[in-house]
């Protein structure tokens, strides 16, 4: 296995692991200094070229979509690896400032570009994504480098698989370029949760670029990737997408296989795509989506071609404004503004808008945080010190346990972190004797009641509208001491989740204070061709253009 | 309805995890706050509802009945914080 990551920005405890001679695979090609190198003012041979880069720079904004990058490997205007060595550069100068990309090796991304290239000196049809740079969460199974879900239990594991989706990525012909930080095995909503320490929003470094999946939303936002891929479990991809000013897409439960994907909640985990527009999401999407035997809730339908199928303009399209996030108190006043325009833009290209009612939706915060905090107690039943990951001895003096359990206890304890630790402890109380009908059986119920409203609403309308979120992106550290303030955040989100529904997360515009604010919209189960299309059209009729935070703009690379 | 700190420690000794003294009372509190919040669910009436496992109720998923490479033992193992040729090694499981 040539696994040979190197780590950047990694916080004193993983320093620590990495110094520890018995972790390191991640080091045996790269010594530490070559990470300490990348993370901070050199960079490694070979880069320097990435001055000559011919794109104009003024049009940095444009040119970062997979659309142009494409038809420019196309027209042999640029090769895959100058793309390559773009990105690098912008990595090395821009990640210290956001945390957002935890790990990568230049030389493979090379490696894998220059393959690309020589394929296409051959005069080989080359497939969809070839020669795009893609980072993907550390959460995401690759033999490459390690798989730490960020944290200490997986700080050293090098799974000896690739998710589904990677493997689909590399047959894709994209370059990995990178592994991004998240909330710790993707519980939170604010990638502050995690061994490398947090991620920070590029609109506002004391800013939370979102979660779980911030990394990759910081990543795109930053222009470090064009394209990135995240999960969502509760809104792990939209709301990072919203916070950050980017498009992301969740597809419906089971569109992409989750073999691979470190399980938190299984009834509701989706990998999906971060990218600058809805156009590159359909790109991406149909690059992963697809239907996979080795994970059983895989969906057998097929593909659609999401590329062709997003330019169908949507006419007569029925817009359901859902009235209960529309009128949410807690509703940002610009945001409600915002949305409002956005009705008005869909109104004045033809849309039919009608209101709708998700009756339920009040519950579903209540109902999310009981089946995803059940599922999660299950799922992270496996790390027990014994098959991978991290492992504590036993107390000498065991009290009771046996050596085995001591050693249970002591590994649990001291590899997870507190956000997990409390999420395990609900849930396992929530399934425990004489709460289980309580709390988790009442709460699959509810399910059921939140997916018929959803099942009701698209009898009227294809898609709905509302805010992805309540507010735009809080401050770092506001909201890390109270759970339930931060598991409000996800009041709009959750319910795509719960219904197994499609959602994507686009850009509408920035508060005056210049931060980014997103639209929701949703569709019904395996309609991502409607709810692409919905987005495209939007971003066409708005002369949509993608917009890079200033302090990350292309001033010189 | 409040988590007692011995319901907590009877839950984390449940989830072979440790709790300690001085962590219970904290922990107690933000935990009440969101059972706070998921009793909610008490007001709305269920009668009648199936519950909802999963997005979409797939069941006798079947695979192809012929046999597959499993992962390389080495490579298995090699993630693993204790083993010899072929197992994984644990403390003593009696003790």
């Amino acid at each position: 296995m040539s696994a040979t990551f190197s780590r950047v920005n990694g916080p004193s405890e993983l320093d620590r692991l990495i110094s520890e001679k018995s972790c390191v695979r991640i080091a045996c090609r790269y010594p530490i200094s070559h990470a300490r190198q990348f993370a901070g003012s050199g960079m490694h041979k070979g880069l320097s070229r990435a001055a000559t880069f011919p794109y104009s720079l003024s049009m940095f904004d444009t040119r970062l979509s997979l659309r142009t990058l494409r038809e420019s490997i196309a027209n042999r205007s640029v090769s895959c690896r100058e793309i390559a060595e773009f990105f690098l550069a912008r990595i090395e100068k821009h990640n210290a400032a956001i945390n957002a990309i935890v790990a990568i090796d230049p030389e493979i991304a090379i490696e894998a570009a220059k393959a690309i290239d020589r394929r296409r000196a051959q005069g080989e049809s080359l497939p969809a994504m070839a020669g795009i740079p893609i980072s993907v969460k550390d959460i995401l199974c690759t033999r490459q480098g390690t798989t730490t879900c960020g944290s200490k239990m997986l700080a050293k594991y090098q799974s000896p698989f690739d998710a589904h989706l990677v493997s689909r990525l590399y047959e894709s012909g994209a370059v990995l370029m990178g592994k991004t930080n998240l909330d710790e095995f993707a519980m939170g909503g604010s990638t502050e949760n995690s061994i490398f320490g947090p991620s920070r929003n590029p609109w506002d470094v004391a800013r939370t670029c979102g979660g779980s999946s911030g990394g990759s939303a910081a990543a795109v936002a930053a222009g470090l990737s064009p394209a990135s891929i995240g999960t969502d479990t509760g809104g792990s991809i939209r709301q990072p997408a919203a916070f950050c000013g980017v498009c992301g897409i969740k597809p419906t439960y089971g569109r992409v296989s989750r073999y691979g994907l470190i399980a938190y909640g299984s009834s509701l985990d989706v990998a999906g795509a971060f990218a600058h527009t809805v156009e590159d999401l359909a790109l991406v999407l149909a690059s992963i989506a697809g239907h996979d035997p080795r994970d059983s809730t895989s969906l057998p339908d097929p593909v659609p071609n999401y590329a062709e199928e997003i330019h169908q303009t949507p006419t007569s399209l029925r817009i359901g404004v859902v009235r209960e996030h529309l009128e949410d108190d807690g509703l940002d006043s610009e945001l409600r503004d915002a949305l409002q325009a956005s009705i008005e833009t869909y109104k004045r290209l033809g849309a039919s808008i009608i209101d709708v009612s998700l009756p339920h939706s009040k519950y579903c915060i209540p109902t999310y945080y009981i089946i995803a905090p059940c599922e999660a107690s299950s799922n992270l039943s496996r790390y027990d010190g014994a098959h991978y990951g991290f492992r504590a001895e036993p107390a000498p003096n065991t009290s009771g346990l046996s050596p085995l359990e001591s050693m249970y206890e002591n590994t649990r304890s001291q590899g997870f972190g507190a956000e997990v630790r409390r999420r395990i402890l609900l849930g396992t109380y929530a399934l425990s004797a004489g709460y289980y009908d309580a709390y988790y059986l009442k709460a699959l119920k509810v399910r059921r009641l939140i997916r018929k409203d959803y099942d009701a609403a698209f009898e009227k309308v294809d898609i709905l509208l509302g805010p992805t979120t309540p507010r735009p992106a809080f401050k770092l550290g506001e909201k890390i001491n109270d759970p339930v303030q931060l598991y409000l955040e996800d009041l709009f989100t959750v319910g795509a989740n719960l219904a197994g529904i499609p959602a994507l997360s686009m850009p509408i515009g920035h508060t005056r204070a210049g931060l980014p604010l997103g639209m929701q919209l949703q569709a019904p189960p395996l309609r991502e061709s409607t709810l692409l299309a919905a987005g495209h059209w939007y971003q066409q009729q708005t002369s949509y253009i993608p917009s890079i935070p200033p302090a990350f703009a292309a001033s010189s690379t | 309805m409040g988590i007692t700190t011995n319901e907590i420690q009877r839950v984390a000794s449940l989830a072979k995890l440790r709790v300690e003294q001085s962590d219970v009372g904290e922990l107690s509190s933000q935990l009440s706050k969101v059972l706070d919040l998921v009793n909610q669910l008490a007001e709305v009436d269920t009668d009648g509802v199936e519950p909802m496992v999963h997005a979409f109720e797939l069941s006798n998923v079947l695979a192809i009945d012929h046999a597959l490479a499993s992962l390389p033992r080495g490579e298995v193992l090699m993630n693993a914080p204790s083993h010899d040729e072929e197992c994984f090694r644990v403390p003593p499981v009696m003790g």
